[in-house]
């Protein structure tokens, strides 16, 4: 009776296992499958953007629609990250008489590392998600194809203009964010200590050399072209109607900020390499 | 002379076998209907005619050259004789009607502000909608907007037209007008179409051959006088539905 039961709970874990080997193979399929297509979708860029027409008045067009509109939303976080650093930094510093080196140590953190990666996952919240949601929707009506049936390459009209929009943006939209980050650190300076805009500034532009500005601005072209493939690449491919829009708006923004992470993580042991 | 023929095709999707070694031919200057019901593959034997969607096996030739068989260039260029009439009309929604039709025309030929915009007004006018130049798609019925999408397919004088669904979703009389409008174009165009739909009454009004696509296979084609004859029951079905 006992090898009976044994035999009958090690067939049923066999076939549990057996259950679920499809499932396991079927999600590492998958995720080949979905990484694969990305990759592709990502070479296709390079040849087809040096490849006329160059529609830059679409490249114009999503400048303004993709970057201009997110100037405020990118700016006000910019400026409430840095009065916050400020004021959580200060006390620590001022504890070991360092309140001196407060405009250098938010200068630096911020044009390495905190403008550009936040730059970059707002936008990737925006922008991301907007582009996913835009192409997925021209995808289930039909009107990617019918730009196809004209003739015309798809890719090249709605996705390199998107890309190269996002990452001439990427760089000027950081630029702004940091000078609006550090100017927001000044007026919590200000609002604590007797520091003068013109003493803070001098200790800032003393501890930035070009190998904090260099890669930091660098790195935001890279996030700008994740931001705006990922975006793309979820909507060319959305299918199943609106709820397909849907998953292509938010696997956009889930995937380009976690890909901006990772990327991110090896920039900077790359650029600590470059430049030790 | 045949300018549409298609042959053998095979088409599955997800091991559902969707076109079971199709063949049809379209001659010249004629129009052709495929009748089937929903579901039936009628829209993605239209898709592998345009090289939107490639068959497991078969050819699709367009004035001699394969489809299948072409690079991403030489399709596009073939494309650019050809026109396609969307089941949903598949209007740009970011752009007017003016730019919908613009869009394919500024693309292919070069031409001054003023040629474009006679044509563009010429095209409308055809379709009887020169006052929705302004409007955005949002605006229009679904009987403009397969208007202003037969406008937009016609706009660059392409030689074949395929017609996807042109009546599903309107009421009979706005039926009736499109079909009748596809009719008056065909013949003043002399062009080569393929019409898909679920609807016989349009495929009476448009198309000089019929085919009944059941089951993932193209049967009984003919005129419609001597498919009107057939005792077969799938061919009855669509007659009685009339």
């Amino acid at each position: 009776m006992r090898i009976q039961a044994e035999e009958t709970s090690l067939n049923a874990m066999n076939t549990s296992a057996n259950q679920e080997q499809p499932r396991r193979q079927g999600f590492f399929a998958r995720f080949l499958e979905k990484t694969g297509s990305l990759t592709v979708f990502s070479l296709r860029f390079f040849p087809s953007v040096f490849v006329p027409p160059y529609e830059l008045g679409e490249v114009r067009r999503h400048l303004d629609d993709l970057g201009s509109k997110s100037i405020p939303l990118a700016g006000i976080t910019g400026f409430i990250v840095g009065l916050i650093i400020a004021m959580q930094t200060r006390p620590t510093l001022f504890r070991f008489g360092a309140d001196s080196f407060l405009p250098a140590m938010v200068a630096i953190s911020f044009v390495r590392e905190l403008g550009p990666v936040i730059t970059a996952l707002i936008v990737a919240g925006r922008v991301s998600s907007g582009i996913g949601a835009e192409l997925g929707s021209m995808r289930v009506t039909e009107q990617i194809e019918a730009i196809e049936v004209s003739g015309i390459d798809p890719y090249k009209f709605l996705v390199v203009t998107r890309v190269l929009a996002c990452i001439l943006l990427q760089p000027l939209l950081t630029a702004m964010v940091n000078a609006i980050g550090l100017f927001g650190a000044y007026v919590a300076v200000a609002i604590e200590s007797s520091m003068s805009w013109q003493l803070y500034w001098d200790s800032v532009v003393q501890s930035l050399t070009f190998a904090d500005l260099i890669p930091g601005l660098a790195k935001t072209a890279i996030f700008g072209f994740i931001i705006g493939i990922v975006g793309c690449h979820q909507g060319f491919h959305a299918e199943g109607g609106t709820v397909g829009v849907g998953r292509a708006s938010t696997t956009a923004v889930v995937l380009s900020s976690m890909l901006i992470i990772f990327t991110d993580m090896i920039l900077v042991k790359l650029t600590v390499w470059i430049w030790p | 002379m045949a300018l549409v023929e298609v042959q053998n095709i095979w088409k599955a999707f997800d091991g559902h076998s969707v076109l079971r070694n199709v063949s049809m031919v379209v001659e010249k200057g004629t129009a052709a209907a495929v009748l089937g019901k929903s579901g039936a593959g009628k829209s993605v034997l239209l898709k592998i005619i345009i090289g939107l969607i490639k068959p497991d096996a078969g050819s699709a030739m367009i004035d001699g050259k394969d489809v299948v068989a072409l690079r991403r260039k030489e399709i596009n260029a073939l494309r650019k004789t050809m026109g396609y009439l969307f089941q949903g009309a598949a209007l740009y929604d970011s752009m007017s009607v003016r730019e919908n039709l613009a869009f394919p025309l500024e693309r292919q030929i070069t031409l001054t502000g003023e040629e474009l915009e006679d044509r563009i007004v010429t095209q409308l006018k055809l379709v009887g909608l020169e006052s929705a130049i302004n409007k955005m798609p949002s605006e229009l019925s679904g009987g403009m907007k397969k208007r202003v999408g037969l406008a937009r397919a016609l706009i660059t004088n392409p030689r074949i037209m395929l017609y996807d669904e042109p009546t599903t979703g309107l009421d009979p009389i706005t039926s009736r007008e499109i079909s009748y409008l596809m009719r008056s174009l065909q013949e003043r165009y002399q062009l080569t179409s393929i019409a898909v739909t679920h609807d016989m009454q349009c495929a009476k009004i448009i198309a000089d051959k019929v085919a009944i696509l059941h089951d993932g296979c193209l049967e009984h084609q003919g005129t419609l006088e001597t498919l009107e004859q057939s005792q077969d029951e799938t061919v009855r079905s669509f007659f009685v539905s009339v």
